[in-house]
């Protein structure tokens, strides 16, 4: 039987990839161990080597073809004694499976495209073309435009410059900006967050990349002793109009040193303003507000998010306001809140809802500092009970602080104590099956719902 | 003597006809300024009218002094939590600094920040840092500026001798020297970190200037408490950054003549160190200084007298001044209008 070579998954959280060039040939002998191909993924170009011994009977992909999905059959691979002949039955079985999008221990939420309900924004005219994109491209995008208008802009971070970014968001701005305003830093992320706090002290506008926000906790005392608090201390005087970003929160099987959400941490700050967007619009949009605000500003991404495509409106300068909720599905049952990647699990738990004839109104939050609280509080004072849905850990997080905002506001209008679906309790394992059980799931915020219902 | 490195580092006198009787004068005038306001403020501790912690150079006039009249306009400093000197040095004025320790509305930052953060951008003071370490990143951030507008600015940063064993320090020099920043690092090694010997707690004998290699920078130990010597050394450090070649890290030695904050007597230093050092008291050592350059005691005498004068009339200021308005609770969180609003 003809061994079938499957695209590989070379993280767990690629989806696809390019199949940049075959470096075997249709007839070739290849022994275990051999480079077949190159692949590349939104990271990297990584060799792809053979398992088995054989000969390559036939390329199913050619080289040269992008967004490959993981698993799709790429080519096969003839053992002794079989020929051309055997590999039809064995590509029609390929083409009849059903191509699985995505590798099988990826978590739930990166398993299918994101449920989109994109509200429009009220400064999007009507019938605006809407483009896909992922929202790696809407960020990079953002930059970029910022860049172009404002020369006081520029990134730095590490591998941001000639590597493209760890996570590939800063591509192309090399490029188009040149060395001088794309920085590759050292590893020192204490060092060039203070040197970007004293850029923007001076007067420049730092876009700082983290490469995750797990290691900003070694810049911990820039970001909120030198950023956030020199304009208080100066009495005015000296402003630091600067954007922190980077991924925030759980990737897949990187365990609890790389898994950590900060939102929590961050908007605990005045001084800080923290952003955390859902949607390739919103991503876009937010970022561009953020780069030119007057304060630094904290900007929570999600790895797993990076790859996935939202509708993003074609406008010369699409802006999204800082501080504004946003109602992504509207419903008069619950209020879910959430944002970034937990605004996947609540669209998702809508849907499910919804079967069930319970009416969740959605509300990503964008801003967690300053906080939208007349969003929430207006929903909840229509539909009487809330769900608040936040990846990372309960105890002093921001679905506490939204808790805690309803009671004061909204008290009267509570049928049901809040409910909280968060990670649990644990640093993030790195098995699968545990990572699952600690990250809130679609059925976690159904159940909850469920439970402010009383149903 | 062996104990107390630094104080066989002289100066020298006699060879010193470069910096002529103006610059000499300023010199002096910015010391006596700084000696008679930390006075002043260790007085008004004493009086109940400053009550906040405060940590003074006296004794460390003469590396304020030195590099203040070398700095041109719209050259940056950045201080530590020990800045009242650097701050005065460019020009602020004395009743700014000591309303602001003073928690009065007429003080610097009305009473935001306090003796630890005094910060004056129009003097080209940009902030004091209380976290050790963390403002040698930052200015080379301002450094980085200068050279991506090809302004021709230099960022001086003053630190002590404790700094060089936070990794802050080691990552600064480094952007430094990889980009060759228009930055000035300023070790005041005056001895002690807080209150234990930096000797007992470093591996090298001079904690700024024996790492310097590590960055491919020169060697430099210089005697702090001589402000010709200060002066020469900053002036060439200065054109070294405007030419576009890149950092200097200056290790000057010097002496505390207090504690390291109002709450420290001090104790813990060896008999007679504090007299042997107080020898070399850089205002003692100036005054003999200007005298050899044939510059009259009158000259002398006036200028400490307008001094005192300017600082008794500030103090008088500061003690009339009412408290901070508390209307200001909430203004410059955020630079586009205060708090209440997001919230």
């Amino acid at each position: 039987m003809p061994i079938q070579i499957l695209m590989p998954a070379l993280s767990p959280t690629m989806e696809k990839g390019n199949l940049a060039k075959w470096l075997k040939h249709e007839g070739d002998k290849v022994k275990s161990g051999d480079i077949l191909a190159e692949i590349e993924t939104d990271k990297a170009t990584m060799e792809f080597e053979a398992t088995d011994d054989g000969t390559l009977g036939k390329i199913l992909v050619q080289e040269g073809t992008a967004d490959v999905a993981v698993n799709t059959p790429i080519a096969v691979i003839l053992s002794d004694g079989e020929s051309s002949s055997d590999i039809k039955a064995s590509a029609l079985a390929a083409a009849k499976a059903e191509a699985p999008a995505v590798s099988h221990d990826a978590p739930a939420a990166a398993t299918a495209a994101p449920v989109i309900h994109v509200a429009a924004e009220t400064d999007v005219p009507e019938g605006t073309e809407m483009v896909i994109m992922t929202v790696r491209e809407a960020l990079r995008d953002a930059m970029a435009e910022e860049m172009r208008s404002d020369k006081d802009i520029f990134v730095m971070g590490e591998e941001v410059a000639e590597y493209q970014g760890a996570y590939k968001v800063t591509q192309g701005l090399l490029q188009e900006f040149g060395a001088q305003r794309v920085i590759d830093t050292p590893i020192t992320e204490h060092g060039f967050a203070g040197l970007g706090v004293g850029a923007a002290l001076a007067g420049l506008k730092p876009i700082v990349e983290f490469m995750t926000f797990n290691f900003a906790m070694q810049a911990m005392d820039q970001i909120i002793n030198s950023a956030a608090k020199t304009l208080y201390m100066s009495g005015g005087q000296m402003g630091c109009s600067i954007v922190f970003r980077g991924p925030n929160g759980a990737a897949a099987r990187v365990a609890a040193q790389h898994s950590q959400d900060y939102s929590s941490w961050f908007s605990n700050i005045p001084g800080l303003t923290v952003i955390s967007p859902y949607s390739a619009a919103d991503a876009k949009g937010l970022l561009k507000s953020a780069i030119r605000y007057p304060n630094p500003v904290i900007f929570l991404e999600n790895e797993i998010l990076y790859g996935q495509s939202f509708p993003v409106p074609k406008l010369d300068d699409y802006t999204v306001p800082i501080g504004k909720a946003k109602i992504a599905r509207a419903g008069d049952t619950v209020t879910l809140v959430s944002w970034s990647m937990g605004m996947s699990y609540a669209l998702k738990a809508a849907d499910e809802l919804a079967k069930e004839g319970i009416s969740a109104e959605v509300i990503d939050l964008r801003t967690l500092r300053p906080m939208d609280t007349e969003t929430v509080v207006n929903s909840v004072m229509k539909t009487g009970r809330c769900v608040v849905v936040e990846e990372g850990w309960q105890q002093s997080g921001v679905a506490a602080e939204v808790a805690a905002r309803i009671m004061e506001h909204a008290f009267d209008y509570l049928d049901a104590p809040v409910g909280r679906v968060s990670q649990k309790d644990v640093p993030m394992p790195y098995a699968a099956n545990l990572e699952k059980l600690t990250l809130p799931s679609v059925a976690d915020v159904v159940a909850a719902v469920k439970a402010v219902c009383y149903r | 003597m062996s104990n107390s490195p630094g104080l066989a580092l002289a100066g020298q006198p006699g060879v010193n006809d470069d910096i002529g009787e103006e610059t000499r004068l300023k010199l002096y005038h910015s010391q006596v300024v700084i000696r008679e306001a930390e006075q002043r403020a260790f007085d008004l501790f004493l009086q109940n009218l400053v009550k906040g912690t405060s940590h003074l150079s006296l004794g460390q006039e003469a590396i304020a002094a030195g590099f203040g009249v070398a700095m041109q306009k719209g050259d940056l400093t950045f201080a530590t939590y020990r800045g009242h000197a650097h701050t005065l040095a460019r020009g602020v004025p004395v009743e700014k600094m000591l309303g602001e320790l003073m928690q009065r509305d007429n003080g610097l930052m009305r009473g935001k920040g306090g003796s630890m953060h005094l910060a004056s951008e129009e003097h080209g003071v940009m902030g004091s840092y209380a976290i050790i370490g963390a403002h040698l990143p930052i200015a080379c951030g301002a450094a980085l500026r200068a050279q991506y507008r090809g302004d021709k600015d230099v960022s001086v940063c003053f630190f002590g001798d404790g700094t060089t064993n936070i990794g802050a320090f080691h990552e600064a020099l480094n952007f430094a020297a990889i980009w060759k920043l228009p930055v000035v690092f300023v070790c005041e090694n005056n001895l002690y970190m807080e209150y234990t010997p930096i000797s007992e707690v470093t591996a090298v004998e001079h904690p700024a200037a024996d790492r310097a290699s590590a960055y491919g920078l020169p060697r430099i130990v210089i005697d702090g408490n001589d402000a010709d010597v200060v002066y020469r050394e900053a002036q060439k450090a200065f054109a070294k950054a405007r030419a576009g070649d890149g950092p200097s890290l200056i290790e000057c030695m010097t002496y505390r003549h207090s504690g390291h904050s109002r709450a420290d007597p001090a104790k813990y230093r060896p008999e007679g160190e504090l007299e042997r050092w107080k020898e070399k008291d850089p205002i003692k050592v100036y005054r003999a200084r200007l005298k050899q350059f044939g510059i009259s005691d009158e000259a002398v005498k006036k200028i400490d007298a307008e001094v005192r004068k300017m600082v008794d009339e500030a103090t008088e200021a500061c003690k009339a001044a009412p408290e901070p308005s508390t209307d200001i609770l909430f203004t410059d969180v955020y630079a586009d209008g205060g708090w209440a609003w997001r919230n």
